[in-house]
């Protein structure tokens, strides 16, 4: 049992190693060109952030408007951490992150006592402030003509959209072996139980305040590395990148997807990622699309889009087995005769 | 015998409305004790006193904690009072409706779980083995309310009877000492009612527990409680053993009304 389960991982592990080096060799020979690569990176960063969403919104049932300040804080961060202490990007970047689930913990402290969307309308205002200080902290933010000149991953102008690209997926695997693991343990049972039902959560011993902390101080962390990813890859940071109409874009994307499942998210993220600069000049009225779309997902499909396959998640470990089974060419008989 | 739990003066006051005043109990190890009254008599908030779902407004309660100290659990967290080892069932169902059978009951076993969040991101060993412990231990629980087959259905799917007895089984995997069911037989049949009766009775006895149980059906009450404390508007009325009770004026004329209008 145990070498099986080690054969898994190990399987699990090679897996997405191939994914990663055949992603990249396509990305690197210029298979998939250089516009594609640039979407494929946001679409990632935009993902790490809705993961993180969807962590408190979808599976602690806590909703949350504020994402988009978040990501702020973390961006912000990392561009100071490099630009003014020289800080390396990596360490920089979960700078950004630590301090975003600082504000995180700050701001949950008080509202997450209270049961109901107070969390929704706080969240809201956060975001807001965090933009309107950013504009007005020019010392460090640039104020509103933005910050410009953070140093990117790589200064070599050909294997730049590569090592964004790369970096980019690294930290996307992280985000989701992170918020898997934690699901499929007893303290991510804990989180759950606390949409599902918050009184019985609580009776059956559960600390609801603490792991509605818990889930939205991690939330906030991963909110603050999608950011602290978009300062070196864009280069440029400007308080109105992270308006009201950004979180409202993370939350479609859980929506779509379907709140409470991974899968549906990375998928959802990608996609509308793409769709958006697919449909750039439909631009200025996205502020009507985004209320249309989420006003139809809610009559027709509120389960969103993993709703329709019952909310089934994908499985690498599953995926690993088959591939073992593939592999070593081990049929059912032969395995029972071996017990 | 030790008092397990054990209510001092309790009373609750919501806005105008007094909704148990003066109430006083003490539950002995191994008793099995009925709650009985009509509709708002005050049961249920008397039990959300007890598991901390509502603070009373006064008054005292002592639960005996799992290192056997007496200790005051009146201004205490439902989830601390439960980790004491007091547990409940809910009135109006309250599962996890969206979770399988199995992961129901492993929620249960959260504060029980010997292992931090950190161990379970990393997975190490010791998140296997508890988890692996966690498992059998909540399925042989199932199998003892022939739940097992159904582990991995959602317990909205479970029909009513069930999803009442996982319940049961939810509050189990908590460990406790004391169980406070409330009203586990309603909307079942007769047949259902009886072998409810004679489960409750076969876990009192298998884990070693005192119960405190509301219920309505009185075929239930009379057969299984030793003891009977009957509420009528917030107050107790009488208490003692379940024919004496049902003999009790004051008890006859809170569920049949006044003998006046037998007169009429």
């Amino acid at each position: 049992m145990q070498s099986e389960r080690q054969k898994k991982t190990i399987t699990s592990i090679i897996l997405l190693v191939l994914g990663f080096v055949f992603l990249n060799a396509l990305v690197a020979m210029r298979i998939i060109d250089e516009y594609t690569t640039q979407v494929l990176t946001i679409g990632a960063i935009n993902v790490v952030v809705a993961l993180g969403l969807n962590l408190i919104s979808g599976f602690t049932g806590q909703l949350a408007l504020g994402h988009a300040g978040f990501m702020a804080v973390g961006a912000y961060t990392t561009a100071a951490l490099v630009m003014k202490l020289g800080v390396p990007i990596f360490p920089a970047i979960f700078g950004g992150g630590l301090i975003s689930a600082l504000f995180g913990l700050l701001i949950g402290l008080p509202t997450l006592r209270l049961r109901g969307d107070y969390l929704a309308i706080v969240t809201l205002g956060f975001g807001e402030i965090i933009r309107v200080i950013m504009i007005n902290l020019t010392e460090i933010t640039g104020g509103p003509a933005g910050l410009k000149g953070i140093p990117p991953f790589t200064t070599n102008f050909y294997w730049r959209p590569v090592v964004s690209f790369a970096i980019a997926y690294l930290f996307l695997v992280l985000v989701i072996t992170l918020i898997s693991n934690l699901l499929k343990s007893s303290p991510g049972r804990a989180i759950v139980s606390i949409r599902e039902d918050e009184i019985a959560a609580n009776a059956m011993g559960i600390n609801v305040f603490y792991y509605k902390m818990f889930a939205f101080t991690l939330s906030a962390f991963i909110a603050g590395l999608g950011g602290g990813l978009y300062a070196p890859f864009f280069g440029y940071l400007s308080p109105n990148m992270f308006n009201f109409q950004k979180s409202v874009e993370f939350l479609i994307i859980v929506v779509l997807g379907g709140m409470g499942n991974l899968t549906g998210t990375v998928l959802a993220g990608f996609g509308l990622t793409y769709l958006q600069e697919f449909l750039r000049f439909l631009q200025d009225y996205r502020l009507v699309i985004y209320p249309l779309i989420l006003i139809v997902l809610m009559l027709f499909q509120p389960s969103g889009l993993m709703g329709l396959f019952g909310n089934r998640e994908f499985s690498l470990a599953g995926l690993a087995e088959q591939v073992n089974q593939l592999l070593f060419r081990k049929d059912p008989a032969e395995k029972a005769g071996e017990k | 015998m030790t008092t397990l739990l054990q209510a001092e003066n309790l009373s609750i006051q919501f806005g105008g409305l007094m909704a148990v005043s003066s109430f006083n109990m003490e539950l002995k190890e191994g008793e099995l004790v009925g709650l009985i009254g009509p509709n708002g008599a005050g049961k249920t908030t008397t039990f959300n006193m007890l598991t901390g779902i509502h603070k009373p407004t006064s008054g005292r309660i002592i639960v005996r904690s799992r290192n056997g100290g007496p200790r005051n659990i009146e201004k205490l967290q439902p989830y601390q009072i439960t980790s004491l080892g007091v547990a409940r069932t809910f009135q109006n169902i309250r599962l996890f409706k969206d979770l399988t059978v199995l992961d129901n009951v492993r929620i249960a076993n959260h504060f029980n779980a010997q292992y931090k969040s950190i161990h379970a991101l990393l997975r190490l060993p010791v998140f296997y083995q508890e988890e692996k412990r966690i498992y059998e231990y909540n399925m042989e629980l199932l199998k003892l309310f022939k739940l097992e087959h159904k582990s991995d259905e959602l317990a909205k799917n479970l029909p009513y009877g069930e999803q009442r007895k996982l319940e049961i089984v939810r509050a189990l995997a908590t460990k406790p000492h004391t169980l406070l069911l409330d009203e586990p037989a309603a909307g079942m049949n007769p047949q259902e009612t009886k072998e409810l009766m004679e489960l409750i009775k076969s876990i009192k006895e298998q884990f070693n527990l005192t119960i405190l149980l509301i219920e309505h059906d009185m075929n239930l009450v009379m057969g299984i409680c030793e003891r009977i404390i009957v509420l009528d508007y917030g107050r107790v009325i009488a208490q003692g053993k379940p024919a004496e009770v049902t003999r009790d004026p004051m008890v006859i004329k809170a569920y049949l009304g006044k003998e006046m209008e037998n007169d009429a």
